[in-house]
């Protein structure tokens, strides 16, 4: 591989490029979090202050839109999750006429761009005279969340390894009592995941949320809003609040995961 | 970790005891009512929608049922260029996308193989993106590139870009961390040139990551309207048909006219990824 040290030193090099592409938004957007305030632009640098992380509420709507977001990615989440995780084990466990129409019927949302999603959604509402608003952006949300929570738990579903459930029927455990004790417990890292999956996404989603939320405002609708006029500091303070405690949360499960790893070398 | 789970294609094993179908009913049946109801059901009331016509002597945003092919015709007619562009943008965002991101996927999932804490913190920091918000980052790029860079095609192309790597790192990075060293070695021990050894062996055995990493990121990118927006990357002159749908919806309340825009960039997409699956042999994957 010696003749090779051009290819060798391409990889690293394109990756730290492409790395620093991916995180400079980031940093940028954190920065612009301690900016002190002047009037309501956050464009240029003002100087480092603290001002803003002690009062993230103190721009007009900035949390309302904040919780609503939150409100909006818990529900949905819930509803997601227990719906989509009763497909996934419906799908890999029972054989049943027109099996591949419902996993086409789960693939193709996430497979049709979310402008087509959100006028359908809204045409929908239209006709039915439903009023838009934190219910239609739910109703909206938890649709595309089962499609992603099926993905994540139908593949840890799969690689469950059904002679430990049988271990447990063998031991005369009832089919609830193996479902509850065996199936669920090994099924959580996978249903955990889907469920954070879920929550970032309806938590990070404008398009489908801009043709459905009538008046109601979520995070991402309120920046895409005060683009025109200069987004507040107070949303880059929230914004990054997220960042980090996600990150953490991220850190951590990662650490647990690689320990696990560990421990089951050793044995 | 919620992202690569995601990533990796489902391996569905035939798990042997089949259960009673009874029970595969109940589990499924509140969930798939809900995916009619909410996914389904919109696409009829689209195609419903782009067929009405408008309301004689009513104010804006009044239609009436009826069977106005005609849209279609207007549709096309009107707005070929923004959709022509949106596909344009996200060919070339894809191919570029892919090409920066492959080498980072070939870092984490071959070069870092064996070294789980540098693999582990460079992963965080490839959907580190996920967790803040995308509207506030495509913004930030508004402010750090040059003012006369904002508003032209290379601006939303480069956003585009941006907003998509992690989707094309994540399936590749999947594929290539469950390639068989064993073939590469293979492939050098019969002299092949490292060059032959990647056209022959490595790039092929990843090419279900590549499929999947362009496909999520063409098709939302051929829809999306945030990027080429006049308070983000865009200008008029960039407008894509996601910006087109949006403003007749929203803004000038032309449903039937967003409702066909939606059903041709639907099946427009169709077409191409249908032909880009089929040459790409990849048709498995579906």
């Amino acid at each position: 591989m010696r003749s090779f040290s051009f290819g060798k030193a391409l990889v690293p090099v394109v990756s730290a490029v492409t790395l620093i592409y991916l995180l400079l938004p980031i940093a940028y957007v954190v920065a612009f979090s301690f900016n002190e305030r002047r009037g309501r632009n956050n464009i240029s640098w003002n100087g480092f202050s603290l001002q803003n992380w002690q009062n993230p509420c103190g721009a007009p709507q900035v949390c309302t839109a904040f919780s609503n977001s939150i409100l909006v990615g818990v529900v949905a989440t819930v509803v997601a999750t227990i719906l989509g995780t009763m497909i996934a084990i419906a799908l890999v466990r029972y054989k049943f006429k027109g099996r591949s129409t419902v996993s086409l019927l789960l693939f193709t949302p996430m497979a049709t761009p979310e402008v087509v999603l959100g006028a359908g959604l809204a045409a929908q509402f239209l006709l039915a005279g439903v009023e838009k608003g934190i219910g239609t952006i739910i109703l909206a949300h938890t649709m595309f969340c089962i499609s992603y929570v099926v993905v994540a738990v139908k593949a840890r579903v799969a690689s469950l390894n059904p002679a430990i459930e049988e271990a447990g029927r063998d031991l005369y455990g009832s089919p609830t009592q193996v479902f509850f004790r065996v199936t669920l417990p090994m099924l959580m890292p996978g249903i955990i995941g889907a469920a954070l999956l879920s929550f970032a996404l309806s938590f990070d989603d404008f398009i489908i949320t801009n043709f459905n939320s009538g008046t109601a405002t979520t995070f991402p609708k309120f920046i895409y809003i005060s683009a025109l006029k200069g987004v507040p500091a107070q949303a880059n303070v929230l914004a990054s609040m997220v960042f980090f405690g996600a990150l953490l949360l991220v850190i951590i499960v990662q650490l647990v995961n690689i320990n696990r790893a560990k421990r089951l070398a050793k044995i | 970790m919620a992202f690569t789970a995601f990533s990796q294609s489902a391996k569905v094993v035939d798990q042997a005891p089949k259960g009673k179908s009874w029970i595969a009913l109940i589990l499924l049946a509140p969930g798939i009512a809900y995916m009619l109801l909410f996914f389904v059901a919109p696409f009829i009331q689209l195609a419903i929608t782009s067929l009405q016509a408008p309301a004689e002597g009513h104010g804006i945003g009044q239609y009436v049922a009826g069977l106005e092919f005609i849209n279609y015709w207007t549709a096309i007619q009107q707005y070929w260029p923004q959709l022509v562009r949106a596909f344009i943008y996200a060919v070339i965002a894809t191919i570029i996308g892919l090409l920066i991101s492959y080498p980072l996927a070939y870092l984490l999932g071959v070069t870092l193989r064996n070294r789980a804490m540098l693999q582990g913190i460079l992963l965080i920091l490839v959907v580190a993106p996920f967790f803040i918000s995308m509207l506030l980052r495509t913004l930030a790029w508004k402010s750090i590139l040059p003012v006369e860079f904002i508003g032209t095609d290379g601006s939303v192309i480069f956003g585009l870009i941006y907003n998509f790597i992690p989707f094309m790192v994540l399936p590749m990075f999947a594929s290539l961390q469950a390639l068989d060293l064993r073939l590469v070695e293979a492939g050098t021990d019969l002299y092949a040139s490292p060059v032959t050894v990647f056209r022959k062996v490595t790039l092929p055995l990843s090419m279900p990551g590549v499929v999947s990493g362009t496909l999520l990121s063409f098709i939302p990118m051929s829809g999306d309207f945030v990027v080429a927006s006049r308070s983000f990357l865009g200008s008029t002159d960039t407008a894509m048909i996601g910006n087109v749908i949006e403003s007749n919806f929203l803004q000038t309340q032309n449903y039937p006219m967003a409702a066909a825009l939606s059903i041709i960039l639907m099946l427009a997409i169709l077409v191409i990824v249908a032909t880009y699956v089929r040459r790409s042999g990849a048709e498995d994957l579906l």
